[in-house]
């Protein structure tokens, strides 16, 4: 099967980065039909409401673009990390604890003008969510513990250590679920409402707010630091092959931290979007599986923000369009969509050289005929 | 007497906890003495959970069930090689892919067949496996020492606790002491001189990916059709990860490895009977911080406070046969 050797100099960009990823997207998409036929659903009209759920109108495209934000946030995360050969699994806990950062801040400081609250929040999410990564980040460059481990491990102590703040410490006294007060109306990020007037749109509610932009930026820094500074070369570098790397004077274990801690801010900055942006307050569990679809995420856009961005839309549209599934067809879970992500992990990730020869070679052969002819 | 009867108990749920523990170490010892990481011990345990569960409730015999589960593992543990040792994929993105599909698949499938959130339905006893006396256990109570070893440590647990104990001297004399292990160990350590003495180093992977299969068919079922007498969403709960820093920490080697598993097993029975003790000059400890103490060790253990752990040499490095 693997015997067909493909001069990798003469593929195309677009067939490998393109066509490929979307041959394997298929196939993850085919087989999740498949469950859903198993679970006694017609997948074809699960497609429809998928597709009307998510475009259909205004305020499912504004939750699609919401959700789109957090895979942005989530995707990156994964793959700043993932550039330094690192498994930051830990998305989940890292944005949990960058959500204590934002509201924190948020509430304390919450006297200044307002601009300046708003940057020093999503500072706050960066380096909450930063801190939380270094410890694995730290064990894995100076003690060897693999990061897979410490972070899924990591993920379950922020799940206690939020639990026991939201219970005991910073709770809403006054409530008797484990949640927090609601920041002051004034600091809360201006929602797509406020702008829909202008666009001529009315809008009942939606999640989506200036969050959206914050994540866009992000794409861009992400970008420049990865591929133009100096330090995402030697990031890289270390990733690529750590021997070369100390040979040439650069040191992995500064690498492994920044790459780590980089990647733990940026999952950090998820709660901007939930608590700055959304519900205003902390509550239990709202990183809600954002942090682990982030992986998905990451290795369908190939670890490049131009990839992120369609993947995280993608994943906006499955879990918007998902949740109108869910509440049409009563034999379909949330959980199925956690199915789907599997899927397109194993797809898009483990099983990417599963037709790849076959489909370089078949183009390969279809140009050399084209410039022959 | 009831300090004697507290330590008999504590010990007692230590050897339960730590069954399902024992079984995935010494399956990812077979994957990763090979040369294949195995970080889907979490997902395939879940998955066995599960079938063993709905396999037991359909069929009526919680043996065809762990049959079943069995047969699906050996299923997962090939796709992990197909991905990654075929087709030379990321180990540890086939195993990811494999966790967060079973965490979805098990909840979506039980909600749609049984219209509880993730649950199946409760087994009876004729559907589940129920714990056994050993004999004379009654008679030999009374006896001081003796009976409270034999009568409340040993006996009345479930099969699966005394086949987990048993499988560490299998698991040791197959890996140390067959020509099957020797070979097993030279793949993880060094596939190409494996491979110059004519052995096929995909044929071995696949052989201990399957035998992976089976053992961790058995920590799912002994959660699922024993210890509970249900399937609830997410139920394996991190012990595969834990078994796996169990397996890393006993240095792949299933002497240590049950040790260590031991020792999650008693953390998390000690962190079940914390829970709501006052302490002398502490106080009550947060319910929270107790029960996070297992993955707490499992970072401490891992930061190799204790000596570092050195892996099989080939170790996450798809084999790739020279032309």
């Amino acid at each position: 099967m693997s015997n067909i050797v493909v001069d990798k100099s003469k593929v195309p960009w677009w067939v490998s980065n393109v066509i490929v990823p979307l041959v394997n997207l298929t196939l993850a998409l085919l087989v999740s039909g498949l469950f859903i036929f198993i679970a006694g659903e017609n997948p074809i009209e699960a497609v429809k409401l998928i597709i009307f759920g998510s475009f259909g109108y205004i305020q499912g495209f504004a939750y699609t673009l919401y959700y789109t934000t957090n895979f942005i946030f989530t995707g990156l995360a994964f793959a700043v990390a993932f550039h330094c050969r690192l498994f930051n699994i830990g998305g989940e806990g890292q944005a949990y604890i960058g959500g204590l950062g934002v509201f924190l801040v948020a509430i304390n400081l919450s006297f200044l003008p307002i601009p300046i609250v708003w940057l020093l929040s999503i500072c706050g999410a960066f380096l909450f969510g930063a801190a939380w990564a270094y410890i694995p980040a730290y064990l894995q460059s100076k003690r060897g513990s693999h990061v897979v481990i410490t972070t899924i491990m990591f993920n379950f102590i922020a799940s206690s250590l939020m639990i026991f703040l939201l219970v005991d410490v910073i709770r809403d006294t006054n409530q008797m679920a484990p949640h927090t007060v609601k920041l002051p109306e004034a600091i809360w990020l201006p929602s797509f409402e406020a702008f829909s007037g202008i666009l001529g749109i009315k809008i009942r509610y939606s999640p989506l707010n200036l969050t959206f932009l914050l994540a866009i930026a992000s794409l861009f820094f992400v970008w420049f630091l990865v591929w133009k500074t100096k330090w995402g070369y030697e990031m890289r570098a270390v990733g690529h092959n750590t021997q070369a790397a100390i040979y040439a004077g650069i040191s992995p274990h500064k690498n492994i931290i920044i790459a780590m801690c980089i990647s733990g801010g940026l999952a950090g900055l998820l709660g901007v979007n939930e608590i700055l942006g959304v519900s205003h307050k902390i509550q239990a569990g709202f990183p809600a599986g954002y942090g682990f679809t982030g992986i998905a995420v990451a290795l369908m856009g190939r670890n490049h923000p131009i990839g992120i961005l369609p993947a995280a839309f993608l994943f906006g549209i499955l879990y918007q369009g998902g949740s109108e599934v869910t509440f049409e067809m009563p034999n379909i879970t949330r959980y199925m969509f956690v199915a789907v992500q599997g899927l397109i992990i194993l797809f898009s990730g483990a099983l990417e050289n599963l037709f790849r020869p076959q489909i370089e070679s078949f183009f390969v052969r279809r140009l050399n005929k084209e410039v022959n002819a | 007497m009831e300090f004697l009867s507290d330590i008999a108990s504590l010990i007692n749920s230590t050897l339960r906890i730590s069954t399902p523990l024992v079984f995935a170490a010494m399956a990812g010892i077979f994957a990763e003495r090979s040369g294949v990481i195995d970080f889907s011990l979490e997902g395939k345990m879940l998955m066995a959970a599960f079938v063993a569960a709905v396999g037991s409730y359909y069929l009526g015999n919680p043996w065809l069930g762990l049959l079943l589960a069995i047969i699906v593992c050996v299923c997962l543990s090939m796709l992990h090689g197909f991905a990654s040792v075929t087709h030379k994929g990321d180990q540890v993105v086939s195993c990811v892919a494999i966790n967060i599909l079973i965490i979805g698949l098990t909840t979506a499938l039980a909600a749609a067949w049984f219209g509880q959130a993730g649950l199946t339905p409760t087994l009876n006893e004729d559907q589940r496996f129920l714990e056994i006396n050993l004999p004379f256990a009654d008679a030999l109570r009374e006896v001081p020492i003796i009976g409270i070893i034999y009568s409340d440590i040993l006996s009345g647990h479930y099969v699966f606790v005394y086949l987990a104990y048993l499988s560490v001297p299998i698991v040791f004399w197959i890996v140390f002491k067959t020509s099957f292990g020797l070979r097993l160990r030279a793949v993880g350590e060094n596939p190409s001189a494996v491979d110059t003495a004519g052995i096929n180093v995909f044929t071995m992977r696949y052989k201990a990916l399957a035998v992976n299969g089976v053992l961790i068919a058995f920590a799912g079922a002994h959660l699922s059709t024993a210890v509970n007498a249900n399937f609830f969403r997410e139920m394996s709960a991190g012990r595969g990860y834990l078994a796996l820093a169990a397996m890393i920490f006993g240095k792949w080697h299933p002497k240590t490895a049950l040790i260590a598993c031991l020792l999650f097993g008693f953390t998390d029975a000690l962190q079940i009977r914390l829970q709501g003790v006052e302490l002398p000059a502490i106080g009550e400890i947060p319910v929270q911080l107790i029960q996070a103490l297992p993955y707490i060790l499992t970072v401490v253990l891992l930061a190799g406070f204790v000596g570092k752990a050195i892996a099989p040499n080939a170790i996450g490095q798809p084999y790739i046969k020279e032309r």
